[in-house]
């Protein structure tokens, strides 16, 4: 009798199992609600309900919106620090990088409703809604855009700023044509951490937009209390907005400069 | 003037509280082939990159073509490196990379206007001359049809000549090379060698140079600066440099020598080996002096023939010809020889007088600033060591408490007194164990010396050194405590005001 071979290919068979599961099967799931009526049979109704009715996709281009603000605002927020500790010789530069990430071991809800009493007690809570969801959306994301941006500007070599300089280049030419090109991966990697969470993340729309400011995200979870078909519609909908977000910020290629960018 | 491209006055360098360059002085001819020579940590790298501009001295001038460029940034001198390891930029291809510098580049060029007024403006390189620069450049690395490549797709060798070519496609008026070939095999070491010398040739540019390999130097510079400790040590051509070393660090570090411990015993005569030579140079009489001898100067004739004559312990065959070890007296001896030799053979050694280096000495004795400590010990150079304080006054002894009675009765304390602490070459030794003297520190140098070695132990703290001569032998870098016995320290009062109880 032969003993079964235990292979490598073993250890796959626990994540297998749980990507059947969770991933796939779901997908599935969500493919055939979205095609189907509350008789289940087959139909392009939620489809085209969805395209006709103005507010969903309203929703959808305010969605894009905040999270691209947001995006953006963390980029310009995230790069200069990151920049600044990367090049520093600080010994203890590692703790002005752990105070930007500490916030991420704080519950997140928590620190949601902090800022929420802020903003109440300032004043400002209903006031600017889409002010206020984007400031937390920033506040929320911030070091997801400073951890990959702070790894990759790390990993420039000094002596190519040498060489640049050596060349002739100054400053100015030093970051448009080394560093930034160089931190690319960063970018990437931190805006898919970024654009994609803010366009679901609707505690934080709800809560700071004092639930005026609607983002796709809080449709999808509307839609699953009452209408499970409209819902994975919705949820199909984000999906290939997502994958042609990602496929345009090049995060599929699948080169290993922009490894971890599809996190 | 306009002859010293360029020259550095008087210039020092701290990183921190380092010292690394110590007032160094030089200048470099138009044209030539200089390199700096010396082991890692001499300062040789520090000085190229203070000529670059990576680096501005503390104190101190660099001149080029006369004028002051000491804290000019780099992107303003008309200089180009070759970084030791290429620094070439990854996202760029081979053609990108080499045009850098060009699409920096501005330049002044003269029209005239409608009115025919003549007016400049200053203007990028066209594409297309760009591209023509960057194909020239190509060719005198022979890369040709290299461009679109990835760098990171191109091996050592290609990218040490894509680095090359991305300084030398500007026309600097200078071209710095820090250790350019440190990372290629030998073979290819080689031939880039003489490549780097016919380029240097073609173009007619200076080039400087920098390496701790000294093959590399002797082969490819019109001059030499040998570097040690932050310090020049000796300027010269190749052949100046290896005939006639400055001091037994340059004589070491270059080439092999023997180098011994002599006294001028004559005029023109001196002693080592136990043996009287005729030497060329003049040192006073009964002056104690460094000899080298360089192996290939060596003659071997038959033993009653030889100045000194010795038995052959050890053949090796080098190539192109034989090192023998002979033991005169109690003298190791190398020689080079393209004859063969039996171990165990007697024979005879001459060498010309010409050939017989005399120099000063480097050290003659450790000096130390020390102080006394309550427990009338001596501290200095990162340790303790006992001593006897009664030799600070003559005739004087110490009292049941400690305390120093003079030869006037009178009682003094002399706790924290400052002293100048010596201590001859011959008086010191050292140990694995950490506990056997009074500091420790690193062995930097070791030198052969016939019959014994001379070492230098570094301390960590305040960098002192001890120079020892000792027959046991040691490894560089090894770690060991300096022992020093109590009737070999000497000390003098540094202030006649001291302190009285």
């Amino acid at each position: 009798m032969k003993m079964p071979r235990f292979s490598r290919k073993t250890l796959c068979i626990p994540y297998a199992v749980f990507l059947l599961f969770f991933v796939v099967i779901p997908m599935f799931v969500i493919l055939f609600y979205a095609f189907t009526d509350r008789e289940m049979h087959f139909s392009f109704m939620n489809f085209v309900r969805f395209f006709s009715d103005p507010t969903k996709l309203s929703t959808i281009v305010y969605s894009l919106v905040i999270a691209l603000i947001t995006t953006v605002v963390c980029i310009l927020v995230a790069y200069p620090v990151a920049y600044i500790l990367a090049r520093s010789k600080m010994k203890k530069k590692f703790v002005i990088l752990m105070l930007f990430v500490t916030p991420m071991w704080i519950n997140f809800v928590l620190r949601v409703n902090a800022i929420r009493e802020l903003f109440n007690w300032i004043g400002i809570l209903g006031e600017a809604n889409y002010f206020n969801t984007v400031f937390g959306m920033v506040y929320d994301f911030l070091p997801f855009m400073i951890l990959p941006l702070y790894t990759t500007l790390q990993k420039i070599d000094v002596s190519l700023y040498e060489a640049s300089a050596d060349l002739g280049g100054n400053a100015f030419t030093a970051f448009t044509r080394i560093t930034l090109p160089l931190s690319m991966p960063g970018i990437i990697s931190g805006v898919t951490m970024v654009f994609l969470p803010s366009m679901t993340n609707y505690v934080v729309s709800d809560m700071l937009g004092n639930s005026k400011v609607t983002i796709i995200g809080k449709f999808i979870y509307e839609y699953f209390g009452t209408d499970w078909h409209m819902g994975s519609m919705v949820a199909l909908v984000l999906l290939i907005v997502v994958f042609v977000s990602s496929l345009l910020s090049g995060g599929f290629k699948s080169e290993e400069n922009v490894r971890g960018a599809n996190l | 003037m306009s002859e010293h491209i360029i020259e550095l006055q008087d210039v020092t360098k701290y990183y921190d509280d380092n010292l690394v360059i110590d007032h160094v002085s030089f200048y470099v001819k138009k044209g030539e082939f200089i390199t700096f020579l010396g082991p890692s940590g001499c300062g040789k790298t520090t000085t190229l990159r203070m000529i670059a501009g990576f680096d501005l001295p503390t104190s101190g001038k660099i001149l080029l073509n006369g004028q002051d460029i000491s804290l000019l940034p780099p992107n303003k001198r008309p200089v180009n490196t070759v970084f030791q390891r290429y620094a070439l930029f990854p996202h760029l291809n081979v053609f990108e990379n080499i045009a850098f510098g060009l699409k920096c580049k501005r330049v002044v060029n003269t029209y005239r206007n409608a009115k025919g007024e003549e007016y400049t403006k200053k203007e990028r390189l066209s594409k297309k001359e760009i591209a023509e620069k960057v194909k020239k450049a190509l060719e005198l690395v022979d890369l040709e049809g290299f461009e679109k490549r990835a760098v990171s797709t191109l091996s050592g060798g290609q990218q040490q000549r894509v680095a090359i070519a991305r300084a030398i496609v500007n026309e600097p008026e200078i071209l710095l090379l820090d250790e350019p070939l440190g990372a290629l095999d030998l073979k290819m070491r080689k031939e880039m060698q003489l490549e780097l010398k016919e380029m240097h040739r073609r173009l007619g540019i200076t080039f400087i140079y920098v390496t701790h390999d000294q093959e590399e130097a002797l082969t490819m510079s019109d001059t030499i600066v040998v570097m040690a400790d932050g310090v020049v040590q000796q300027i010269g051509t190749p052949k100046g440099i290896y005939d006639e070393p400055a001091n037994t660090f340059v004589a070491d570090f270059i080439g092999e020598s023997n180098i011994f411990n002599g006294t001028v015993v004559a005029n023109r005569k001196v002693r080592f080996c136990g043996k009287t030579f005729d030497c060329v140079d003049d040192f006073g009489e009964n002056e104690l002096v460094d000899v080298v001898v360089r192996p290939e100067d060596f003659e071997i004739c038959p033993p009653e023939q030889g100045i000194v004559h010795g038995k052959v312990i050890s053949v090796v065959f080098k190539g192109i010809h034989y090192e023998i070890t002979v033991q005169v007296g109690k003298f190791e001896v190398i020689v080079q020889s393209t004859q063969k030799r039996e171990e165990g053979e007697e024979i005879g050694l001459k060498v010309d007088a010409e050939n017989i280096h005399l120099m000063k000495p480097r050290y003659t004795t450790n000096v130390f600033d020390g102080v006394i400590t309550k427990h009338n010990t001596v501290e200095f150079a990162d340790g303790e060591f006992e001593c006897d304080v009664t030799r600070l006054y003559p005739g004087s002894h110490l009292d049941e408490e400690e305390y120093l009675i003079t030869a006037e009765g009178e009682k003094i304390d002399l706790t924290g007194v400052e002293v100048k602490v010596e201590v001859g070459l011959n008086d010191i030794s050292i140990s694995d164990d950490a506990e056997a003297g009074g500091t420790m520190g690193h062995i930097i140098s070791i030198i052969y010396k016939g019959d014994h070695y001379r070492l230098i132990v570094r301390t960590d703290e305040s960098e002192e050194d001890f120079v020892f001569a000792t027959d046991d032998l040691w490894n560089e870098n090894d770690y060991v405590s300096v022992i020093i016995p109590k009737d070999k320290i000497k000390l003098t009062l540094k202030h006649t005001e001291e302190k009285k109880r």
